[in-house]
């Protein structure tokens, strides 16, 4: 049987694949997407794959830099990264978490400097990669629900 | 182990919280903290800090830190500015701490500071070039203080290694028990942890403690307790933790320290606390030998006064 895709190829692009099931929005999210950009995107949620459902991201004629992409692995540890050229993958990265996540997930502490009127970004450490785990780099604070923290 | 063998260059260290410390590293300072007793208590006198001014930002109240730290800034020589009310300054306009933590760097060779939000020192150490020693940020970490209890424990039982220490009462919200009980496992002593069931020990700080190697025992018992301990470090119960009176009249009459509970214990247990003490301290302990939480209060001074001058760079 001729696999049906749910969205076209693009011809130039960047193709973010096995997002987590129903992150796919976050991820955009986290990369500033509609905001920095003004490409095309697609994005397909809850795709069936052979490790079960998966969410697809295709962004037309812009090629992410993959380890600007790599702080996606917080909410999307198993994603892949292919760069499209002519229709073909012309590079391709499995996401790998940074070391240090800035600005884009939000600490749980209330009373945590980061969260009052300050010119910081929000730091955490990295302290496991799979499955994720953070720490704050000002109160030490560790978020059980860093999906629900993205900024 | 010779003090001047191991000499390690503090200059322009932050001091932000217990764990940017090694074994080693605490160990010089407990060692230099020594050496500056005689200073601390005006029987000698150095000016290693002289022309050095620091700026003492207290956000929140304080009475033992803030003294201590004025005082070991005299002691040495230097000159103290600041505030110990916020209210008087540009914070009630809205300003940004970054904002006061720069105007302090431009006026100061080093920065002490205390602050409500977790954190806050280590932002300020973020914006100032001078060395930014945290005096206690929110329910969050107290380094200074932790070092004192150290040197307290090292200089009252000669070893802080080997001993059996109990931490007691709100071991939850306590922002000194924390760090304390991290460093005590850096030196694998044994722990035992006593208090009511609402206020225990986070998890976290368990798992810290057994990632150093020391499987710290739980007990609710201090009766029990008591019996096999060398140290008994209490701290101060809040009543606003209850929100029911009768749970914290019950709980705060189950550990109470008295001399009929110090019977119980060993000739040379010593009993410490970080002070204010409300009811958690019979004053008719005052006068026993167990007593040392106002020699505690009392190393303070040694203690900062070391950090300031290895921050600063200068050595007895």
């Amino acid at each position: 049987m001729k696999k049906e895709l749910k969205i076209p190829r693009i011809k130039d692009g960047t193709v973010i694949d096995h997002i987590t099931a129903g992150n796919a929005v976050k991820v955009l999210r986290i990369l500033g997407i509609p905001e920095k950009t003004t490409s095309v995107v697609s994005v397909a949620i809850n795709v069936k794959s052979k490790l079960g459902r998966k969410d697809i991201v295709k962004i037309e004629n812009r090629e992410l830099d993959p380890y600007e992409v790599d702080k996606i692995a917080l909410i999307a540890p198993k994603a892949t990264i292919n760069i499209i050229r002519d229709y073909d993958v012309a590079e391709k990265h499995k996401v790998e978490l940074p070391d240090e996540i800035a600005g884009i997930v939000s600490c749980p502490n209330p009373t945590c400097v980061s969260n009052a009127n300050e010119p910081v970004n929000t730091r955490f450490r990295v302290i496991c990669k799979d499955p994720p785990r953070i720490k704050c780099y000002y109160c030490e604070r560790e978020p059980d629900d860093i999906a629900e923290r993205i900024i | 182990m010779s003090f001047f063998l191991i000499r390690m260059n503090f200059k322009g260290k932050d001091v932000i919280s217990i764990k940017d410390f090694s074994k080693k590293e605490l160990n010089y300072v407990l060692e230099y903290a020594k050496k500056m007793v005689p200073y601390a208590r005006g029987e000698k006198y150095k000016d290693l800090l002289k022309g050095k001014v620091l700026s003492s930002l207290f956000f929140e109240p304080s009475t033992r830190t803030r003294l201590s730290f004025d005082s070991a800034m005299n002691r040495l020589g230097g000159r103290v500015i600041g505030f110990s009310d916020p209210s008087g300054t540009s914070q009630k306009k809205g300003e940004s701490l970054a904002d006061t933590v720069r105007m302090a760097d431009s006026y100061s060779d080093i920065i002490v500071i205390r602050h409500p939000h977790e954190g806050a020192a280590r932002l300020a150490a973020e914006f100032a070039k001078a060395p930014v020693l945290n005096a206690g940020d929110g329910a969050g970490r107290h380094p200074t203080q932790c070092l004192l209890d150290l040197f307290t424990i090292l200089t009252e039982r000669k070893s802080i290694k080997k001993n059996r220490i109990i931490l007691l009462g709100d071991l939850k919200y306590g922002r000194t028990v924390h760090s304390l009980a991290y460093a005590l496992s850096m030196y694998g002593v044994e722990l035992t942890f006593v208090s009511p069931a609402s206020l225990k020990m986070p998890r976290e700080v368990i798992d810290e403690c057994k990632e150093l190697g020391v499987e710290p025992k739980q007990s609710s018992n201090l009766d029990k307790a008591i019996k096999d301990a060398d140290v008994l470090y209490a701290t101060r119960i809040q009543k606003e933790r209850f929100p029911d009176p009768a749970e914290y009249n019950r709980v705060i009459g189950s550990y109470k320290i008295d001399n009929a509970l110090l019977e119980k214990a060993n000739d040379d247990l010593i009993v410490m606390h970080p002070l204010p003490r409300v009811t958690e301290i019979s004053p008719e302990v005052d006068n026993t030998s167990h007593a040392v939480y106002f020699k505690q209060a009392f190393n303070a001074v040694p203690v900062r006064m070391a950090l300031l001058s290895l921050v600063n760079g200068g050595l007895l």
